[in-house]
C-alpha cells in the first residue's frame, strides 16, 4: 500500500515539474529571444536608461512612455475614487445591488476591446469636443477596461472584514459618512487598493488595441511604430515594459502576502 | 455623569410581513438598566438598533432627555454602543480605538481619558495591543471602554457577551453591571439569555412579537410572570394540569395561587421546578423517576399518576431520592401563571 502511495507521488511530482518546465519554456523562449535580438546592437540598452538622449533620439517614445505613466495613475486614481465608495456604499446599504454591480463591472471582460472602441468611437467624438484630442482623454475608456479587475480586488477586500459593524461603531461614535470610508475602512482594506492599483497600472501600460484605434499615444502604441524604423529599440523597450509589469505584479503578491501574515 | 430618561413611544418597523416592531412603548428611567430578552425575531435588536439610530422606525418617535432624536442620524445622536460581533478597528490598538470617538469629538487630554477608561475595564496594560493581539473577551471590554469614553447619553449594549465563552460571560457581565452603577448611564441591554438579563438589569423587559409582554424588576418578572410566554422563557417550568375555581388552582391535591385569575374549570398551571419540594415517604403517591447531579442543586423527575413532575431539590438530599423511592409532592404557595 505505502509504495503505491509512494509510486502515485512520484508520478505527480514528475508530472508537476513536466508542467512546469514546459510552460517555462513557452514562457521564456519568446522573452530570451527578444533579449538576445535587442542586444544585437550595443548601444539599445544604454540608451534605454539615459532618459535625456532617449527623448532626443526617439521623441515619439518619449511622448509614448510618459503618456502611459499619465494614463496609469490617473486611471488608477479615477479607479479608486468611482470604485471604492461604490463597493463599501453597496455593501453597506444596497446589498441586494451586489450582484448587479458586480455583473456590470465584469462586463467589459466580455467584450472584446475592439468592440469596445466601435462603441467608445463615437463617445470619443464628443470627449474630444470638450476636452480636446489629447491622450489622457483615453483615462476614462481605461477605468471602464479595469473595472472586472479592480472591482474584484477590492470585493476581495471587503469580504475579508466585518464592514457593517465596524461602520456603524464608527457612526455610533459620532463619525460621518467620509470618516466611515477614510478612517475605517479604507485602512482596513489598503493591500486590497494597492492591488486594484497595481492591476490598473500593469493593465494600462499594456493597452494598444483602444489607444491605436482611437489615434491617441501611449507606450504600445509608440512602441509598434517605432517598431517599423527600428526594430531592436522597440523590442527592448517591449522587453523593459513586460519586466516593469512583472515586477508591479510581484509587488502586489508581495502585499496581499504580508496581509496574510500579519492576521 | 448622569443618565438622562429614554422614551421610545410607539415605535413601528416592518420587514416585508414581519412585524418587528409593533407599537412598542418602553420608558428607561435615568440611570436606569434595562435589559430586553427575548426568542431570536422578537424584535430586541431592531428596537436598540432604531433606538441607536442604525435602523429607521416606520413610524412612532424616539424621545432622550426629553428630545425627540428620532429624525437624527446615529452619528449625531450620542450614544455609545457595543456591538455583539467584535467590532474594533482592526487598523488601531486599544488604546486608539477609546480615542477615537474622544477625538472625533475633539477632546482635550484624549489620551488620558483614554487610559482611564481601559483602567475602568481592567485592561491599562494593553492599551498597545491591537485587536487580533487580545482575547474575545478582552476585545469586548475594550468596545465597552470605546462607548463610555465618549460620555454618551445612552449605553447601547446588543449581545455583548453571546460570542464570549460561559466564564468570561459570567464575568463580563457582573463587570458590566459593576461600571454600568459607577458611570450611571442609562443602559438598554439586549439579550436572548435570560440568566443574563436577571442578573444584570434593573428592569427586564421580556418582548414577543414586536411587543412589550412584561416590563418588571427580575424578581418580578421571575415569581410573577404575566403570561405562559413569559413563564416559558424565563425559567423552566412545569405544565401541570389542575382545576380553577376563582383565585387559585388546584394542582395534584394543593391549592395554588393565581398571578391573574382565569375562568373557572380545567386548566394548565406554570410551577417552576424550585417551587417543589419532594420528601421521601413510603406511602406517597409519587415515584422517582429519574434524578440528575447538577453541582449546588439536583434535578429530580418524579411520577405522580400520569403527571411528570420537575423539582429542583439541594444535593444533600440526592442520595435518599433514587430512582423508584416513593415521595410526597408539595409545592410552595407562590403564585403561579396558567398556560393559556
Amino acid at each position: 500500500m505505502a509504495g503505491v502511495i509512494a509510486a502515485r507521488r512520484r508520478r505527480q511530482r514528475v508530472f508537476r515539474w513536466t508542467v512546469l518546465v514546459v510552460l517555462g519554456i513557452f514562457f521564456l523562449l519568446p522573452l530570451a529571444a527578444m533579449l538576445e535580438f535587442s542586444t544585437r546592437n550595443s548601444e539599445t540598452w544604454p540608451l534605454l536608461v539615459n532618459w535625456p538622449k532617449l527623448s532626443d533620439t526617439y521623441p515619439d517614445l518619449a511622448e509614448g512612455i510618459v503618456s502611459s505613466l499619465e494614463q496609469a495613475a490617473l486611471t488608477a486614481v479615477l479607479m479608486l475614487v468611482l470604485l471604492v465608495p461604490t463597493a463599501i456604499w453597496v455593501r453597506l446599504r444596497l446589498p441586494r445591488l451586489r450582484r448587479l454591480v458586480e455583473f456590470l463591472c465584469l462586463l467589459p471582460l466580455t467584450i472584446p476591446a475592439i468592440v469596445l472602441v466601435v462603441g467608445l468611437a463615437p463617445v470619443y467624438a464628443w470627449v474630444t469636443y470638450f476636452l480636446g484630442g489629447s491622450s489622457l482623454t483615453l483615462v476614462f475608456a481605461y477605468t471602464i477596461l479595469v473595472l472586472p479587475y479592480a472591482y474584484r480586488a477590492i470585493d476581495a477586500g471587503l469580504s475579508a472584514i466585518d464592514v457593517k459593524t465596524l461602520a456603524e461603531a464608527a457612526r455610533s461614535l459620532g463619525a460621518g459618512w467620509t470618516t466611515v470610508i477614510v478612517r475605517v475602512v479604507l485602512p482596513n482594506i489598503r493591500s486590497a487598493v494597492l492591488s486594484a492599483a497595481f492591476l490598473t497600472v500593469a493593465l494600462v501600460l499594456g493597452e494598444f488595441t483602444i489607444a491605436s484605434l482611437l489615434n491617441r499615444t501611449n507606450l504600445q502604441v509608440s512602441i509598434e511604430l517605432l517598431g517599423k524604423s527600428s526594430a531592436t529599440m522597440s523590442v527592448a523597450v517591449s522587453l523593459a515594459a513586460l519586466l516593469l509589469a512583472f515586477v508591479l505584479l510581484m509587488l502586489l503578491s508581495l502585499a496581499g502576502g504580508s496581509k496574510k501574515e500579519s492576521k | 455623569m448622569t443618565g438622562v430618561a429614554v422614551h421610545l413611544e410607539g415605535l413601528r418597523r416592518t420587514f416585508g410581513s414581519v412585524h418587528a416592531l409593533d407599537n412598542l412603548d418602553l420608558e428607561i428611567a435615568a440611570g436606569e438598566l434595562i435589559a430586553l430578552l427575548g426568542p431570536s425575531g422578537c424584535g430586541k435588536t431592531t428596537a436598540l438598533r432604531v433606538l441607536a439610530g442604525l435602523e429607521d422606525a416606520d413610524g412612532g418617535r424616539v424621545l432622550v432627555g426629553g428630545k425627540d432624536v428620532t429624525a437624527l442620524p446615529a452619528n449625531r445622536r450620542d450614544m455609545g454602543m457595543v456591538f455583539q460581533a467584535y467590532s474594533l478597528f482592526p487598523h488601531l490598538t486599544a488604546a486608539e480605538n477609546v480615542e477615537f470617538g474622544l477625538k472625533l469629538r475633539g477632546r482635550r487630554r484624549v489620551p488620558g481619558r483614554a487610559a482611564e477608561m481601559l483602567e475602568l475595564v481592567g485592561l491599562s496594560s494593553h492599551g498597545g495591543r491591537y485587536p487580533h493581539q487580545m482575547s474575545g473577551g478582552q476585545q469586548q471590554r475594550v468596545a465597552l471602554a470605546r462607548a463610555l469614553a465618549i460620555e454618551p447619553a445612552v449605553l447601547l449594549l446588543d449581545e455583548p457577551l453571546s460570542a464570549l465563552d460561559a466564564k468570561v460571560r459570567v464575568q463580563l457581565r457582573e463587570e458590566i453591571k459593576r461600571i454600568q452603577t459607577e458611570v450611571g448611564t442609562t443602559t438598554l441591554f439586549v439579550t436572548h439569555d435570560q440568566e443574563e438579563a436577571l442578573a444584570v438589569a434593573d428592569r427586564v423587559g421580556v418582548m414577543r412579537a414586536g411587543r412589550l409582554e412584561q416590563l418588571d424588576t427580575p424578581a418580578e418578572v421571575y415569581q410573577r410572570p404575566v403570561s405562559a410566554f413569559v413563564a416559558d422563557f424565563v425559567g423552566l417550568s412545569n405544565r401541570l394540569p389542575g382545576t380553577v375555581t376563582g383565585p387559585v388552582i388546584s394542582v395534584l391535591g394543593t391549592e395554588l395561587p393565581l398571578v391573574t385569575p382565569g375562568a373557572d374549570g380545567a386548566a394548565t398551571a406554570l410551577v417552576r421546578p424550585e417551587a417543589v419540594d419532594v420528601t421521601p415517604a413510603p406511602d406517597g403517591a409519587g415515584r422517582v423517576l429519574t434524578s440528575s447531579f447538577l453541582g449546588p442543586t439536583s434535578r429530580v423527575i418524579v411520577t405522580v399518576g400520569e403527571t411528570l413532575v420537575v423539582a429542583q431539590v439541594a444535593s444533600s438530599q440526592l442520595p435518599a431520592l433514587t430512582p423508584g423511592t416513593a415521595v410526597t409532592v408539595n409545592f410552595h404557595p407562590v403564585p403561579v401563571a396558567l398556560d393559556l
